[in-house]
């Protein structure tokens, strides 16, 4: 209970007692700054990477693009039909009608064939140079921010308390999915079972991966690393891999935006913008420890 | 502080408008400020220089990957210009390019002019490498050709050059001032890379029209559009103020960025 002591004496003397003991300070300041870092560079990489795509939106498995053979196994694209120009989306062969938003869209009689809609990308308009230099800024940015997180989150405890699983997370976990699916939120100092899973899933496998798959597409860094083209299985397949991992990502950030909705947007986003979190009263949580801020 | 009890139906309607929100906050809003030349754009291009620099200590002089003969599943895929409409590149193939001439000039001590038969006699690299597109797409093909760095060596580079400028004989786009024939650069530590080469053959033949012919630079570590094809003349220079819109290259006085190792 030494945190909560600690919110109280620092919060000031104009809010009542009472309340103020359900306030903690949950994030760090290291997390709070990484955090918003993050959703900056994300955005902007996604919205570029999408302009990078559209000028080949096709994924391949291996080593090279098969033109004289096929080893290509997604593809966005644009065909004349007796309606007029349709956008269809092939994923493994399987062709789906995406008219409107992937391979042909555009303002109603200005359409034009482009594989990601305009309103996706960083520029809106086609330019594949632009959309490289906004995607390696911010790659840095990223990249930087994540070592940042790391080495910060060592040293402050943030990984150690709140991120490395225990044995009572796995033993939580049903109960925890059922919780989720009901909406059913508690507001506790700790991360449930699932937040654990979900941030850590993103810190240690998919923004590593992001990274290492990018990297293998540099030309430069395979000769520098020339391993780590035949670990992921050529560079065609780092590349399916990067767009694999963006859509991992994308489907986080969704989860991650429905669960602050549900869960309390003001109070979640007071936490993550000045540390500070409103915790259900004792009487709600009583079953859950506090452990020190 | 009340609890938050929010019915599903308003929390999806919600969280779908927040979402659109944000999808929405891309599209457009950035354009103005991304054109070459603009602020930010100069800002975000530093990152640029930052790989680089990066990348040369990282890489060092290491090789770039290369293949079997096993990997060679397709023909070279051409991309860009791949039937130059000039007329003295028309007149040159008409001739089987007898009288083409590879120039070097600029910061050299010994400025050359080369016949594609000294360029075939000198002594000649074969590597089977990757092409990686600036699009996004690889290509696996064996290219013969002759090391850059021993044409450097005959010309005697001047202690002030930095980088080597290839100018082409293609024309790529037109504007007021006439015809804009391709043109790219690379520094010194690529130019004298094992692996670049001035390549005349591909797949154990004559370099075709569409790949580049009668020659084309291959430089390993860097994306396609670092690889000038249909070569003129090299020229040696300490700085890219009088080399088209001055950033190195025609792709570069478009927007890419000048160091393409990534």
């Amino acid at each position: 209970m030494q945190s909560v002591a600690r919110s109280q004496s620092t919060v000031g003397p104009d809010t009542a007692a009472p309340k103020d003991a359900t306030l903690i300070y949950r994030q760090s300041r290291w997390t709070r700054l990484t955090h918003w870092l993050w959703a900056i560079s994300l955005f902007f990489m996604l919205l570029s990477g999408l302009q990078i795509f559209n000028a080949r939106p096709q994924l391949y498995i291996g080593k090279e693009s098969g033109f004289a053979y096929n080893n290509t196994i997604f593809a966005i694209g644009a065909e004349n039909t007796a309606n007029g120009p349709r956008g269809y989306t092939e994923i493994f062969g399987k062709r789906f009608d995406t008219t409107g938003v992937l391979g042909w869209s555009g303002p109603a009689g200005r359409e034009t064939s482009r594989a990601f809609p305009s309103w996706a990308t960083i520029p809106s308009y086609y330019d594949l140079g632009t959309a490289r230099v906004v995607h390696f800024f911010f790659a840095w940015i990223l990249s930087t921010t994540l070592v940042v997180w790391l080495v910060a989150s060592l040293v402050n405890g943030h990984l150690r308390r709140d991120l490395v699983p225990r044995i009572d997370d796995l033993r939580r976990l049903p109960r925890d999915i059922i919780d989720h699916a009901k909406f059913k939120f508690h507001h506790t100092r700790e991360y449930n079972t699932l937040q654990k899973m979900a941030y850590g899933g993103v810190m240690f496998v998919l923004l590593p991966l992001m990274i290492i798959t990018g990297l293998a597409m540099s030309p430069s860094m395979n000769a520098a690393l020339p391993f780590l083209n035949d670990l992921l299985g050529g560079r065609q397949t780092a590349r399916t891999i990067h767009f694999v991992v963006m859509l991992l990502l994308v489907a986080f950030f969704i989860i991650h935006m429905v669960m602050i909705f549900a869960a309390g947007p003001i109070n979640e986003l007071r936490s993550i913008i000045t540390g500070w979190y409103r915790t259900d009263p004792p009487a709600h949580g009583s079953k859950t420890p506090q452990r020190g801020a | 502080m009340a609890k938050f009890v929010i019915s599903r139906r308003k929390f999806l309607t919600s969280a779908s408008l927040g979402v659109t929100g944000i999808m929405l906050s891309g599209c457009d809003a950035f354009d103005s400020q991304l054109r070459v030349g603009d602020g930010l754009r100069s800002f975000l291009e530093g990152a640029n220089g930052l790989t680089w620099r990066a990348q040369r200590l990282l890489a060092g002089d290491s090789l770039a990957p290369e293949f079997t003969e096993a990997d060679i599943r397709q023909p070279q895929r051409p991309n860009g210009v791949t039937a130059p409409d000039d007329d003295v590149y028309k007149s040159l193939l008409a001739n089987n390019f007898a009288d083409w001439r590879l120039d070097v000039s600029g910061l050299v001590e010994k400025p050359l002019s080369l016949t594609r038969e000294q360029l075939m006699n000198m002594p000649s690299r074969t590597q089977i490498t990757r092409h990686d597109c600036v699009e996004g797409w690889s290509c696996i093909a064996k290219w013969t050709g002759t090391p850059l760095s021993l044409v450097l060596d005959q010309a005697v580079v001047k202690p002030q050059a930095r980088y080597v400028v290839f100018h082409c004989l293609d024309t790529i786009d037109r504007s007021l001032s006439g015809d804009i024939k391709y043109y790219g650069s690379i520094d010194l530590i690529d130019a004298r890379h094992p692996q670049t080469i001035l390549a005349y053959g591909l797949n154990g033949k004559p370099l075709p029209v569409e790949n580049g012919a009668p020659l084309r630079v291959r430089v390993e570590r860097q994306i396609g559009y670092k690889m000038p094809k249909y070569l003129r003349r090299i020229e040696l220079v300490d700085s890219f103020a009088a080399i088209g819109g001055g950033r190195g290259g025609y792709w570069e006085d478009n927007g890419y960025d000048w160091y393409g190792g990534i």
